[in-house]
């Protein structure tokens, strides 16, 4: 390799150099970004990633960037908390949530491909960037380009949320609404990306943007005190992230920045658009594509373009993949957020309620060291909410009021705990 | 009864740059055989070496992903759009 990077095919391993593309000539396949991970060991390592900056770019040299490039968004390096109330629910005693949900700028992990996506769009020299999206994508590649001067198409299934609709406008996209689900303007875009001279951050772009997703597998390393988790439970809608964080993973390994241990991947989807579950249950590589229908549209992927790779890292690694109801997915929201104070949007509901689930079939042991992936902010979508909390009467400002509503308060309080046993 | 079939760029060097062809095929596997035999280079790189066409290689009829109408044993209708996408992207988490 004569650069520190390379495109290359997944299937056939014919190689690219480095230019906006994502499908191979020759057998059709995928492309991928290859490391030369020996030009990555002297300058990829702990020290000089401790020395980085306090966000995603402080793994750089594992990232599809020029050596003299200067990031633009400080996206990343997330917290990595532990869960102890959510686990002492779900009987778990090792647990660990990594927080994407206050990712910067836009609050999902999607910041962190973007950030990547739209280096390689301005190296490229792409003055209009895009995407298919069936949200956060959207907030993020509108955010980040309105920063850097692009201009910006996005292209999102007509029904999103209001909210994740308003996060692409507001940065002065041009948004255009499909009259579709998310597979419908996922095919519109690989058309227009052959037409149009554009960078489309998750189409001809898509090699570098993914591996943005690897900082996420870095981070937990390294701050688990760089050492590598038992488990992980990732959320899948196209099925990158998983690969990647095994990706990520398995670089640290090569590198010798971690020890090498097993590591059990488990895949998240709703039960309304689980083709990647369904493949993982059947035993087969195969996908079948389905028709969405979820509240879990950020998931609501019914031809994951990675669904095979994730079959695989979840077989390899001995890992396993759930699907959830709505109804699961909207209580694990409430639950995430009452316990350890962190409110998710739709797809955190699915891996929190998936991981649940993992416990309690014994699929993850208790004692394990599990690290659940949350990748997006409930604000974005607090429609699933509606009608489930009642604001209840205003009190006038006087203190009589409060100490009335304190006593109708715990007398309900009382009346509900003796209904219930 | 003809249709109308879109080819990606990928598959262009292997087309002399032929984007577009009309087609008078029955089903998917009779328009497999009748593109392979207009572009005889392209054949190598359609199937796998399990003589399948590979995976990677989507089909849809009009708006509709092939897989959702029957597949192989879907009937092209007359004024049928075809579109072939190999290795679809996108996608999300």
């Amino acid at each position: 390799m004569t650069t520190a990077y390379e495109l290359r095919c997944r299937e056939c391993g014919k190689s690219y150099g480095l230019q906006p593309l994502s499908i191979c000539d020759e057998c059709f396949s995928p492309l991928e970004i290859a490391f030369d991970l020996e030009y990555a060991r002297t300058r990829f390592t702990r020290e000089a990633i401790s020395n980085g900056p306090l966000n995603m770019w402080r793994y750089r040299a594992l990232l599809p960037v020029a050596d003299d490039y200067v990031p633009q968004t400080p996206a990343g390096f997330t917290p990595l908390v532990e869960a102890p109330r959510l686990a002492a629910r779900i009987g778990a005693r090792n647990l660990y949530i990594k927080n994407d949900a206050v990712c910067m700028p836009t609050l999902s992990f999607k910041d962190r491909v973007v950030a990547v996506a739209l280096a390689n769009a301005q190296a490229f020299g792409f003055d209009t960037v895009g995407c298919s999206s069936t949200g956060n994508l959207a907030n993020a590649v509108a955010a980040q380009a309105a920063r850097l001067g692009l201009k910006t198409f996005i292209l999102v299934p007509a029904d999103l949320e209001p909210a994740k609709i308003l996060n692409t406008q507001v940065y002065g996209a041009t948004l255009v609404r499909v009259d579709g689900n998310y597979d419908h303007v996922n095919r519109l875009c690989s058309q227009i990306a052959e037409r149009y001279n554009w960078g489309f951050v998750n189409v001809n772009l898509r090699p570098y943007y993914a591996e943005g997703s690897k900082t996420v597998g870095y981070e937990i390393a390294e701050q688990l005190g760089w050492r590598l988790p038992d488990n992980v439970v990732v959320p899948m809608a196209g099925g990158s992230l998983i690969t990647k964080i095994r990706k990520g993973f398995n670089e640290l390994i090569a590198l010798g920045l971690v020890d090498d241990k097993p590591v059990k991947f488990f895949g998240a989807q709703a039960t309304g658009c689980s083709p990647i579950a369904k493949a993982v249950k059947n035993s087969t590589d195969a996908i079948e594509p389905q028709r969405p229908n979820t509240i879990a549209r950020s998931l609501a992927i019914g031809n994951p373009a990675d669904g095979t790779y994730a079959v695989r890292a979840i077989r390899a690694t001995g890992g396993w993949a759930e699907d959830v109801s709505d109804v699961e997915i909207v209580s694990a929201i409430q639950e995430l957020a009452e316990t350890e104070g962190i409110f998710t949007e739709t797809a955190g509901g699915v891996t929190t309620a998936v991981t649940a689930r993992l416990y309690a079939h014994g699929r993850i042991k208790p004692d394990e060291l599990t690290v659940t992936c949350i990748t997006g902010n409930g604000l974005k979508t607090t429609d699933v909410l509606r009608g489930v909390y009642e604001h209840g009467r205003a009190i006038r400002p006087r203190l009589t009021d409060f100490e009335n509503f304190i006593e109708e308060h715990s007398s309900l309080s009382q009346e509900l705990t003796l209904a219930g046993r | 009864m003809s249709v109308r079939v879109l080819l990606p760029n990928a598959f262009q060097k292997h087309t002399n740059n032929i984007r577009e062809i009309a087609s008078t095929a029955a089903n998917l596997p009779a328009l497999v055989t009748e593109i392979e035999g207009r572009f005889p280079a392209l054949r190598p790189h359609l199937r796998g070496e399990d003589g399948q066409v590979r995976r990677f290689i989507n089909f849809y009829v009009n708006e509709e992903d092939i897989r959702f109408l029957g597949n192989d044993k879907y009937s092209f209708q007359d004024g049928d759009e075809v579109l072939v996408i190999p290795s679809i992207a996108g996608g999300c988490c």
